[in-house]
């Protein structure tokens, strides 16, 4: 069942996996912090510090109370999105250690994912407030849009690598990177990563318009949680990204480890980047660019990859 | 853990799932009973397969019956979508009689 | 012994949030309580060493009761959060039915001589699965492919409320089409 490249460690690694974590959710907030900074004509090296400083902010923060807010409902949502992250990355090789060695780790991934769905959806239903019920519902439509090209996107490797293992398809890809071989699987993945979490184009369902959509009675420690969250699905989904299409930890003259956190960094620097770079995604256009252009799109990279697959075996 | 553990658990979410079916009134709700039973059929089946008989033939029921909850989902929320554009209602009572 | 535990753990979870379900008086509440009874049983799932199947489960009842919980406020007209009420019909007789029907099934549960187990599981029980799939129960798959298209469109013509008639005008000409909200490709 496990793949021999891959080893598992002891549970008690988790606490290193989940630091991790969070120095990756650290820099990408410091990133994103330098990039507003910049966006916005201000000296950069405020925008670096600013991170520290909103989390600072947000911990003193009084909590925000609303009528008849279902406060069980709203606080696992808006602390689901972290758990959700922490799952993705138990099932990510970091080289040749992993903490959960499952046979069908896509599938995982997958089933996390979806998590998304409830864990936004329920933070805009449980503050009972107008604007941010409407962000959620803009959330589900976009979801409705992105899930199903995501899910076939998934196919691609596990069909190439003809398993479920994450460390299996990492070892399929020594000759060849996926990512050369089915670019509109890998960026169909990058969008589906950047659904969930919430950013770029996907972030109508936060937008401005609503005024703040999802998160608009967030406050304290419950904000931060939540945008957290956001960061460390960016982190979780570029981590994962890694054994799917760009070779897990194979490169040269480093150790394998630091290959995987080299490529996660430079993705998750794209992600953060890419923010300030795509138009918004309106939702009710969007499912139509989902089903009609996505869709057909990865299933004929499905095909040509399982025809080679077939060619190869 | 044994077979008969599972398959109780299994019966009482059956049952369970059986009275929400039989009692609501709303269709939604009527089609979260059928959902709930079909998960007691899911740990029957699942229980089946790993104390009863471990090939890999016994796997395909449990494919079987996930399949037949996305259709009766999908099928479901169709009606239901189609019954509250047509008749106005959202409860079987009412879906029930006959056109007014 | 740590398997046993978490079976019993989640079969409590799993029948209690089941029950949940007809018991809270918020839709939201009722969707995902059900949804956290199917992930308890995908883990009870897992622990019987199905992971393909366990993993699925989980995959897609989230995702089914996310959608769920939008139809609950849609079509509960009366909103049993805002004012509570009974939305049930003949609650004494469903709860005699379903007692009745649990007795019977646990007597058959624990009088049945069950056979002792035939056979050892396989290897890799996934890809097995799929072997089996494309092989000798070929049949099922080809079945549940055309079971779930027939699915997709039974379900977009009941639902659906505007043919291409109202869309194209009555000669199907017209371009693009006039819908109450456009798409995003411009059809």
């Amino acid at each position: 069942m496990s793949d021999p490249s891959v080893r598992v460690v002891a549970p008690l690694w988790v606490l290193a996996a989940a630091g991790l974590l969070g120095l990756l959710v650290l820099a990408a907030a410091v990133l994103d912090g330098a990039l507003s900074a910049r966006a916005a004509g201000a000296d950069v090296r405020t925008g670096l510090t600013r991170p520290i400083g909103e989390v600072a902010r947000l911990m003193r923060q009084r909590r925000r109370v609303t009528v008849a807010a279902d406060t069980l409902l709203w606080r696992v949502g808006g602390a689901g999105l972290l758990v959700m992250a922490m799952m993705i990355v138990t099932v990510v090789p970091l080289g040749d250690w992993t903490l959960f060695d499952l046979d069908v780790g896509v599938v995982w991934f997958n089933a996390m994912d979806v998590l998304a769905w409830a864990f936004v959806w329920l933070t805009g239903w449980g503050a009972n407030s107008a604007y941010s019920l409407v962000g959620g519902y803009r959330f589900l439509a976009h979801g409705l849009g992105y899930e199903l090209p995501l899910m076939f996107a998934l196919v691609a490797p596990a069909v190439a690598a003809s398993s479920l293992n994450v460390g299996t398809i990492a070892a399929a890809q020594q000759g060849l990177w996926f990512v050369v071989w089915m670019p509109v699987a890998f960026l169909v993945f990058c969008m589906g990563v950047l659904a969930i979490a919430v950013w770029g184009p996907f972030s109508p369902a936060l937008g401005p318009d609503v005024a703040g959509g999802v998160s608009v009675e967030l406050s304290g420690v419950d904000r931060l949680l939540f945008l957290s969250g956001r960061y460390a699905l960016l982190a979780a989904g570029a981590a994962f990204a890694v054994p799917m299409f760009l070779g897990g930890g194979a490169g040269p003259l480093l150790p394998a480890w630091v290959w995987v956190l080299v490529k996660t960094l430079a993705l998750l620097a794209v992600f953060v980047w890419l923010r300030r770079h795509l138009p918004a995604a309106r939702p009710d256009l969007f499912m139509e660019v989902g089903w009609v252009v996505l869709l057909p799109a990865v299933l004929l990279q499905d095909l040509l990859v399982a025809g080679i697959a077939l060619g190869r075996s | 853990m044994t077979l008969q553990t599972v398959l109780l658990v299994a019966a009482a979410l059956f049952s369970v799932g059986l009275y929400g079916a039989l009692s609501q009134q709303v269709v939604v709700m009527v089609m979260m009973g059928l959902e709930l039973m079909l998960n007691g059929l899911i740990l029957a089946a699942a229980g089946f397969w790993w104390f009863l008989a471990p090939d890999p033939s016994g796997q395909v029921l449990l494919l079987v019956i996930i399949v037949a909850m996305t259709v009766e989902m999908a099928v479901g929320f169709a009606v239901a979508t189609a019954l509250h554009r047509v008749r106005r209602v959202d409860m079987t009572d009412m879906a029930a009689d006959l056109s007014r | 012994m740590i398997t046993h535990v978490a079976f019993w753990a989640l079969a409590v979870i799993a029948v209690l949030a089941g029950a949940a379900v007809f018991i809270v008086n918020s839709m939201a509440r009722a969707s995902y309580s059900l949804a956290v009874s199917f992930i308890c049983v995908g883990l009870q799932v897992l622990l019987l060493q199905q992971n393909y199947v366990g993993v699925v489960t989980i995959l897609m009842m989230v995702m089914e009761m996310a959608i769920m919980a939008v139809y609950m406020v849609m079509f509960m007209g009366m909103n049993p959060a805002l004012m509570p009420m009974s939305m049930v019909h003949d609650k004494r007789h469903a709860l005699a039915v379903s007692i009745a029907v649990f007795v019977l099934l646990a007597t058959g549960v624990l009088l049945e001589p069950w056979p002792a187990r035939r056979g050892t599981p396989p290897d890799d029980v996934t890809a097995a699965l799929g072997e089996e799939l494309m092989g000798p129960k070929m049949l099922v798959m080809a079945a549940v492919g055309v079971v779930m298209a027939v699915t997709i469109v039974a379900g977009v013509v009941l639902a659906a409320h505007r043919g291409r008639y109202d869309r194209f005008g009555d000669d199907l000409r017209r371009r693009p089409a006039r819908d109450p909200q456009p798409g995003g490709v411009g059809r």
